[in-house]
């Protein structure tokens, strides 16, 4: 491969990373505001949210990319250029998905905390923001891992319009080489690390966010295969461990604790 | 129904406060769906005191407890603290339902701990105890913590100051919880059998917790509460339900010993 097709498809990476994360970015202020709105205690505010969340989960993100790209300039003579159409579609549909998990992870959080937060005379937006939303948070993780996951593949639609990320690089470079077989493992593979990257930084700040409720995640082990091992030392302290026995480590750990 | 016939028993009165009907219910009537839980319910508080609900299940005593927390409306009457309508507001002579800001004020002077405790799981004790006093009302974050301090020793758990609520037991949980609704200096404190979902080993460092406060300052309490014992200790009135209406009120001494209704005395038979 030369050195001018890497640059292609290093090019296609960085593009598909800046879409992933700005739309995560819009979909996650998306998801929050539409979702506490889902709680109001004005029917007509829930109605109007419900309706935001219905129409953007029930049409296709790429039909809507489109819209926003050809549509939406003839109504308004102003023309975004793909990568913002993108992100706007993008974020908006993956918005609407998230606004239904920003909503059952707040409902989910216990009624006796929101009473707790009356008895002491927070306001309503007070139980939101000190109470229920800390409380929700920790929750709202995996599925918003899930939906971030979802979306980073979602970023291959911009292909189509001829934005040039991973999956548009990796067509060029296919009819460049004329190597098809390789080239779309080679993409494949591309967006599973992109995915694993997404995957494990998520499963940090879930962590994270659980030990900050005083609700320690429960860490088998074995899960992690580098820092497991590494953690092994430091738990052990001094002692050392061979780190050829790291196959025993399940069990030395229990008798660790 | 008034408390203050029963002053002569009391040595726990505050005579500067004593007298005024801090929580009044004027006929309030509590129904969900066609159930009467309250029924055209009179009752009042005087400041100060110390006033027992007992009755049996069902009959209302957490009812009466979540009305002036304001987590329920009633369907009719009216409910007043410290002079304050609670759920109405006076407006050109008429008594209008009351909006979120004045509730909030008059409730300012209410505190209430729950029965399963309801700390804040996301805030370690300390920031349990000074949140709503530095968010609600606007004290400093120095004096907050002053006076969280001093309520953690009252309750005697300074040294758990930093742990989050998980890791404290339900009786330390209970005391945090009472630590938090005084931080707020409440004229009244509602207790709603605060002690019932403790281990038995539990209970007694609670209500040795509750018996301080009620014996070392003038704040009026409103308890719900199975322990027998701890009713007579602490109350100056106790106020016996049954459907949805007060059938007697006395001293403890009196209801305890030697109740005027049958009602009464087949319920206190069951429970001491
Ligand atoms: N949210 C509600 N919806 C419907 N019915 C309710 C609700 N809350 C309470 N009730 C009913 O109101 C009645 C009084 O309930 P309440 O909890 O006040 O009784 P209680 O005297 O506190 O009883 P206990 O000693 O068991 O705690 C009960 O029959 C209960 O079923
Ligand atoms: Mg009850």
């Amino acid at each position: 491969m030369t050195s001018g097709l890497w640059e292609l498809v290093l090019k296609g990476i960085w593009i598909t990373v800046q879409l992933t994360v700005f739309s995560s970015a819009l979909a996650l202020a998306v998801a929050f505001a539409f979702g506490i709105l889902r709680t109001h205690r004005l029917w007509i505010v829930r109605f109007l949210a419900g309706c935001y969340i219905e129409v953007f989960r029930g049409t296709s993100a790429l039909v809507f990319m489109f819209w926003i790209f050809f549509v939406l300039p003839l109504m308004f003579s102003y023309q975004l250029v793909p990568m913002w159409a993108a992100v706007l579609a993008l974020g908006l549909t993956y918005g609407a998905y998230g606004a239904e998990v920003v909503r059952g992870a707040l409902q989910a959080v216990a009624p006796a905390q929101r009473e707790a937060g009356v008895a002491l005379s927070f306001t309503r937006g007070q139980q939101l923001r000190k109470i229920l939303i800390p409380q929700a948070w920790p929750e709202m993780i995996p599925p918003f891992n899930n939906l971030s996951i979802e979306l980073l593949k979602g970023t291959a639609l911009v292909s189509i319009m001829g934005v040039g990320d991973t999956a548009f690089a990796a067509n060029l470079v296919r009819l460049a080489l004329q190597e098809s077989a390789e080239i779309y493992t080679y993409t494949l593979l591309i967006y599973f690390v992109l995915a694993f990257v997404i995957s494990r930084g998520m499963r940090a700040l879930e962590r994270k966010a659980k030990a900050g409720i005083g609700r320690p995640m429960e860490k088998p082990a074995a899960r992690k295969p580098g820092a497991g091992v590494l953690q092994m030392l430091k738990k052990v302290d001094g002692k050392a461990v061979d780190p050829q026995h790291a196959g025993t480590r399940a069990r030395s750990a229990g008798g660790d604790a | 129904m008034s408390s203050s016939e029963h002053n002569e028993n009391s040595e726990h009165t505050n005579p500067a406060v004593d007298g005024s009907e801090l929580i009044k219910f004027d006929n309030v009537t509590k129904r969900f769906g066609s159930k009467v839980v309250l029924d055209n319910l009179c009752f009042d508080v005087s400041s100060g005191k110390h006033v027992t609900l007992i009755g049996p299940s069902g009959s209302g005593k957490t009812t009466i407890l979540r009305l002036l927390m304001t987590l329920m409306k009633p369907e009719e009457g009216t409910i007043k603290v410290g002079g304050h309508y609670l759920t109405h507001e006076e407006k050109g002579g008429k008594l209008v339902p009351a909006g979120e800001k004045h509730i909030r004020e008059v409730r300012k002077n209410i505190g209430m701990v729950f029965q399963q405790f309801n700390l804040f799981p996301n805030m370690k004790v300390l920031r349990n105890l000074t949140e709503a006093p530095v968010h609600v009302l606007g004290l400093s974050k120095e004096e907050a913590e002053q006076r969280a301090r001093e309520l953690l020793e009252l309750v005697g758990l300074t040294e758990h100051i930093d742990k989050y609520p998980s890791q404290l037991s339900g009786g330390q949980q209970q005391r945090v919880a009472i630590a938090r609704a005084l931080a707020m200096r409440p004229q009244v404190l509602l207790l709603d059998e605060v002690t019932s979902a403790l281990d038995p080993e539990l209970v007694a460092g609670v209500l040795d917790v509750l018996r301080d406060i009620a014996h070392t300052t003038d704040i009026t309490m409103l308890c719900v509460t199975h322990e027998m014992n701890f009713a007579r200790d602490i109350s100056d009135d106790v106020l016996m339900f049954d459907a949805g209406r007060v059938i007697e009120s006395g001293a403890p001494e009196k209801i305890f010993s030697d109740p005027e209704h049958e009602r009464t005395r087949e319920f206190l038979g069951a429970v001491l």
